[in-house]
């Protein structure tokens, strides 16, 4: 029997420690080491699935990534999590499309007794620039400005609707290549530009 | 190497995935305390089982740890858990606290002041500040849910009515980011104002009650009270007889069986970073003289 890789535990770790610092602190970019994956999945998505996906965690796949099979094949060959067809079935959505995705009351909310039995989207966006929203809540010392495109034109309006969801709601983590950033349900909007 | 070999930091990947899934869904919710599959640990409950969980879950090689148990680094608890990682992580531990950048204590906030690159880790015992006051996890739930948190006022106020004051010294509820009235571990209340708008992220893990929560950085943590009766810490009238610190939290030790006692600062890498910069004992003079 070969020893688990120590490698991966590392890896793991470290990909894990960037986001738990991006969702401690909404809206700051963090750069963590990719993953090899097909595409269209970014190096960081691939290394955020495999540090926290495995059987417990269902995966929502938006049509972009659904149209590429070999996501579906890479994700249950790496961590054994089950491909849902229901995004309010979904521990972690991944959308490829971020222009395309979903309004969030299609996923997972939790409950009022257990709001955090909710999703989680991993959103792929092409930059972090464009039209700032000026955040505050848990984790901003006093204003954060946060940028990533392109983005639906009603994104704040969303990200408002899910704040109203308090403590329910889902928590949105934004990739770019290596670089991530994450709101979690609890940031407020301030100021729109 | 004739040891049993243990993956990094002891815990399997897929515990340390499920707990990191807690510990994020907790960051997103503050104060919520999350359900997770608590594992049995190589030592007893009540010996920080759940900060123990939540450290080798975020636990990297780079880091360097501090344990400290009621502000002491050298009490058993903090040793043996400081152990415990050396063993099966590796990591590098100190008891400065400045130097650390994961901190797991039991029941004390450090003096010196946290920054952004820190994370502490709280042993919890009891998650649920509302256990004593309703038994049932159906209804503190629910009570979560609705924010119904009159009950814990009208404990408050049975204080207030039996000892004319706020009696409650350890374990002192708060109010995280005006949501959820959260358990803040049995710190003694001197500590509770830390909490609040901390640059540090707190983690809290339960390990025999299974659950996870935590205030993220720069969050608003208020103590309940009242407007006539508003919180106020706590702290013995006196200076450390080691370093003259005044604004330390004190233990109070005693010292023969004629009743004499001495009060010391109960962060102890406190006390001594101030002993080694000069601050020293208060005049003997100043001290009440032993009787015989």
């Amino acid at each position: 029997m070969s020893a688990p890789a120590f490698g991966m535990a590392f890896a793991s770790q470290a990909a894990f420690r960037a986001l738990m610092e991006c969702l401690s602190r909404p809206g700051e970019i963090r750069t963590l080491e990719g993953v090899g994956a097909p595409p269209p999945m970014a190096p960081a998505t691939a290394a955020l699935v495999r540090s926290l996906a495995d059987y417990e965690s269902p995966i929502w796949l938006d049509p972009a990534f659904a149209a590429a099979p070999a996501i579906a094949e890479w994700i249950k060959f790496h961590t054994g999590a089950p491909i849902v067809a229901a995004p309010d079935k979904a521990a972690f959505a991944l959308v490829a499309d971020s222009l395309a995705m979903p309004t969030f009351l299609k996923f997972a909310q939790g409950s009022e007794e257990y709001p955090d039995r909710s999703t989680t989207i991993i959103v792929q966006v092409e930059r972090f620039a464009g039209p700032a929203l000026t955040l505050q809540g848990p984790g901003i010392e006093t204003t954060r400005d946060f940028a990533a495109a392109p983005l639906p034109a009603d994104f704040a309006q969303r990200l408002r609707d899910n704040r109203e969801m308090f403590p329910r709601g889902v928590d949105l983590v934004f990739v770019t290549g290596q670089a991530i950033a994450a709101l979690p349900r609890s940031v407020r909007i301030v100021e729109e530009r | 190497m004739t040891a049993p070999v243990y993956n990094f930091a002891y815990l399997d990947e897929q515990t340390k995935r499920m707990i990191r899934r807690a510990i994020l869904k907790a960051i997103a919710i503050p104060g919520y305390q999350v359900p997770f599959a608590s594992r049995e640990m190589p030592m007893p409950y009540g010996w920080g089982t759940g900060g123990v969980q939540v450290t080798a879950a975020i636990l990297g090689p780079q880091d360097v740890l501090k344990v400290i148990d009621q502000g002491s680094d050298d009490t058993t608890n903090a040793v043996s858990i400081r152990k415990f990682f050396t063993r099966t992580a590796g990591v590098r531990t100190t008891t400065a606290t400045l130097e650390a950048t994961v901190i797991q204590t039991r029941h004390r906030v450090p003096e010196a002041a946290l920054s952004a690159d820190q994370v502490l880790v709280y042993q919890v015992p009891i998650p649920e500040p509302l256990r004593f006051l309703e038994p049932r996890e159906t209804e503190t739930r629910r009570m979560h849910a609705l924010s119904e948190y009159g009950l814990m006022h009208v404990k408050l106020y049975e204080d207030i009515a039996r000892h004319g004051h706020i009696a409650t010294a350890y374990a002192y509820p708060v109010q995280v980011a005006s949501r959820y009235v959260m358990d803040p571990s049995p710190i003694p209340k001197f500590d509770n104002p830390k909490l609040s708008n901390c640059p540090a992220l707190q983690l809290f893990g339960a390990g025999r009650e299974k659950r996870i929560y935590a205030i993220p950085p720069y969050t608003r943590v208020t103590s309940l009270d009242f407007d006539d009766h508003p919180f106020e810490p706590y702290r013995h009238d006196a200076s450390c007889e080691l370093c003259a610190a005044t604004d330390s939290y004190l233990d109070e030790v005693i010292t023969d069986d004629q009743g004499n006692r001495m009060f010391v600062c109960s962060d102890t890498d406190y006390c001594e970073h101030r002993r080694a910069l000069g601050h020293g004992p208060i005049a003997a003079t100043q001290k009440e003289p032993a009787d015989g």
